[in-house]
């Protein structure tokens, strides 16, 4: 009997959705899970061109998030948002698959709401049109984010051509201190590798700190392997996963349950398995993060001050920082921590579950913010949770708005915009020019930090509030 | 899908890193049907200012109003996986992006719209837009079957995915490829229901 070389979980769960390989290398992977938003009706105008239907209704769910308004301002800025989320709703009806809906108590974001409602599991291969797809991966999943015209291929055949990434290993070890999440690892990786530094490599998470991470901080930590240009991120399933999956609606139940557990027991990378490229960084040394710039690379610890470009080496990134300082209105040398925000915003696929509510909400507590802001729920059961345990009060006590659930005001296309010109301190994942409505100016940084921002008015280093 | 063998064309230089996909289309302009045409959304608001009127960009320069080739700087495409940034990108009349690096699924959605993701060494990328000669009267050309670029006097090589090359040159489609493969997906659904009974989703 010969032994099978040392593989990585990213190869397993490759070979394992492996129908066939061409002579050119693509593999034809099978799709266990196909997700579909609004943004889906490209795909399915493809689909009518060419008469054609879906081949597994049964492994496609829809839901409303990127158009969805929260509030009543967002409808009224957004008059035509109803057409959109009824178009996913009609394509739902015409071609045979479950879709949540607006009103839907199982809406949300996408990659919120799926893997509450036990769609997401160890071992599958997952794929929507959305780059944040790489969430999924906190449970084991090969999950990636398609365009439009790989969704159309995923509906008509339930399979995709792909070509195998290189892996990439981050090792996160060690204690993190207090204060500091998923978010904070995430923004030190992709300033340290860079916003290309994993590009045409999937990532597998690994390391005591990683481990220790709830599955909303390993949801977040996987949310943001695109930011470093990965095709996608997973952390091998553990206790953490299967406790969270347990009674969930679509999750395996009864015996196929304890089956199941039993088979992703096995989703990890052999021992001596060897990766592409390793980063290994060290849990103590992590800050809160937040960005300065405009793409996610440009990050640093909230200690930290802006760069000044005329000391950056690499004349590009030199050119990029002095650009980036324009737009985002800030100087050279400025303290991080006395940049002063117009709004906050908390919310989005990469933080809006229970635990960054909690995380917020506890900063806030007896405090009044001194900037407008909105709290959007990841889904409307997080949203009803947050309500129960009287989060929406902490929110509304604060003087913030408490929405409905949606991509909100992290996406700028369903009417929740921040104003041209202002500064948001923002839980999202794009810190894009114009990413939150045109002319906006965005810092990314974690929950904690975004509401210890609101409280004081400026960027604030949350471990310093908490002492105060 | 269109196929692309080579073209002679005017180039743009956008001497930029990063430039993600939100910047290509913003997000508020991804509401129309394909077929009405996704041009004049390209880098809208790099080329429009909120009064409406022009901004000094590099594509409002009517030396490139006919170029179908951009040259740019590393992590082309990087951000959302939005086609649409690939639908204004071609329906302007783009053929080509030039550059160090490319996000992975812009490059994938690039291929399929017919659009040649062309990368390049950081030093040619740095020497091309350098190049003060590429206006409109002194074309670029790109020969995808010997991938090279020629620019005056500069000919130089590009890399591409050698699956991708085949794609463009021939404007293959992978959809009639798979669906001749139905009984090898039968075959497979058959044996991993068996297998991983656990991983069709439950009734809820």
């Amino acid at each position: 009997m010969t032994e099978r070389p040392p593989a990585t979980l990213i190869d397993k769960l490759w070979n394992a959705h492996a129908v066939t390989t061409r002579e050119d290398g693509q593999t034809l992977l099978f799709i266990d899970r196909h997700i579909l938003h609004e943004g889906s009706f490209h795909a399915f105008n493809q689909l009518r061109d060419r008469g054609a239907t879906i081949a597994r209704p049964d492994l496609t769910f829809g839901i409303a998030d990127h158009y969805v308004p929260t509030r009543a301002a967002s409808t009224a800025a957004n008059p035509e948002a109803a057409g959109m989320i009824e178009q996913l709703a009609r394509n739902a009806r015409d071609y045979g698959f479950l879709s949540f809906g607006q009103f839907d108590p199982r809406q949300g974001i996408v990659h919120v709401a799926m893997p509450e409602q036990g769609l997401t599991l160890p071992g599958l291969s997952l794929v929507c049109g959305d780059s944040h797809t790489s969430t999924h991966g906190a449970f084991g999943a090969y999950a990636f984010g398609i365009g439009a015209s790989e969704v159309a291929h995923v509906l008509m055949t339930q399979t995709l051509w792909q070509k195998r990434p290189k892996r990439m290993r981050v090792s996160i070890e060690g204690t993190l201190g207090a204060g500091i999440g998923a978010k904070d690892i995430a923004l030190t990786i992709i300033a340290t590798i860079g916003a290309d530094g994993a590009q045409g490599h999937a990532i597998e998470y690994a390391g005591s700190a990683v481990r220790g991470l709830s599955m909303a901080g390993r949801m977040t930590l996987c949310n943001l392997s695109i930011e470093a240009g990965g095709r996608l991120g997973l952390i091998a399933p553990d206790e953490t996963v299967y406790a969270f999956l347990k009674g969930r609606p679509f999750a395996p139940k009864g015996d196929l349950f304890e089956r199941a557990v039993e088979d992703w027991r096995q989703l990890s990378s052999d021992a001596d398995a060897v990766f592409d490229r390793e980063v290994v960084l060290d849990a103590a040394g992590i800050a809160p993060t937040v960005t300065w710039g405009t793409t996610p690379e440009q990050a640093g610890p909230i200690t930290g001050t802006i760069p000044d470009p005329n000391e950056i080496a690499d004349e590009n990134k030199a050119e990029a920082a002095r650009e980036a300082i324009g737009y985002m209105g800030l100087h050279a040398g400025q303290r991080l921590n006395d940049i002063r925000i117009d709004r906050v915003f908390i919310g989005s696929c990469t933080n809006s579950r229970i635990e960054d509510l909690r995380s917020a909400a506890a900063v806030l507590a007896g405090h009044r913010s001194r900037v407008p802001g909105l709290v959007s729920a990841g889904s409307a059961a997080i949203k009803r949770q947050a309500e129960e345990e009287g989060l929406d009060r902490i929110f509304r006590d604060a003087g913030l708005e408490w929405a409905e659930s949606g991509c909100s005001m992290c996406v700028g296309m369903n009417g929740d915009t921040v104003p041209s010109g202002e500064r948001c301190a923002s839980t999202t994942n794009r810190n894009f020019k114009g990413r939150q409505g045109r002319g906006s100016r965005t810092h990314l940084m974690s929950p904690a930090m975004a509401a210890a921002a609101a409280v004081t008015g400026h960027l604030t280093d949350v471990r310093s509030f908490r002492a105060e | 899908m269109q196929p692309f063998t080579s073209l002679t064309a005017p180039a743009c230089p956008l001497p930029i890193a990063n430039i993600d996909t939100d910047q290509l289309i913003p997000a508020r302009f991804m509401r129309r049907p394909r077929s009405e045409g996704y041009g004049t959304f390209l880098f809208h608001d790099l080329r429009i200012d909120a009064d409406g009127a022009k901004r000094d960009f590099p594509l409002n320069d009517p030396a490139y109003a006919k170029c179908e080739v951009l040259i740019a700087r590393r992590n082309f495409g990087c951000g959302s996986s939005r086609e649409a940034a690939v639908y204004a990108l071609a329906d302007h009349g783009i053929r080509v992006v030039i550059a160090p690096s490319f996000g992975d699924i812009f490059a994938s959605n690039a291929v399929k719209n017919g659009l040649l993701p062309a990368q390049i060494s950081e030093a040619d990328a740095e020497r091309l837009l350098a190049a003060g000669d590429m206006v409109a009267a002194r074309p670029v050309s790109v020969d995808l079957a010997s991938q090279t670029i020629t620019a005056g006097n500069q000919v130089l090589s590009f890399s591409i995915d050698p699956v991708w090359k085949k794609q463009l040159l021939n404007g293959l489609d992978d959809i009639d490829l798979t669906l001749g493969e139905a009984p090898l997906i039968e075959q497979f659904t058959a044996q991993d229901r068996l297998a991983r009974p656990w991983a069709v989703p439950a009734a809820s």
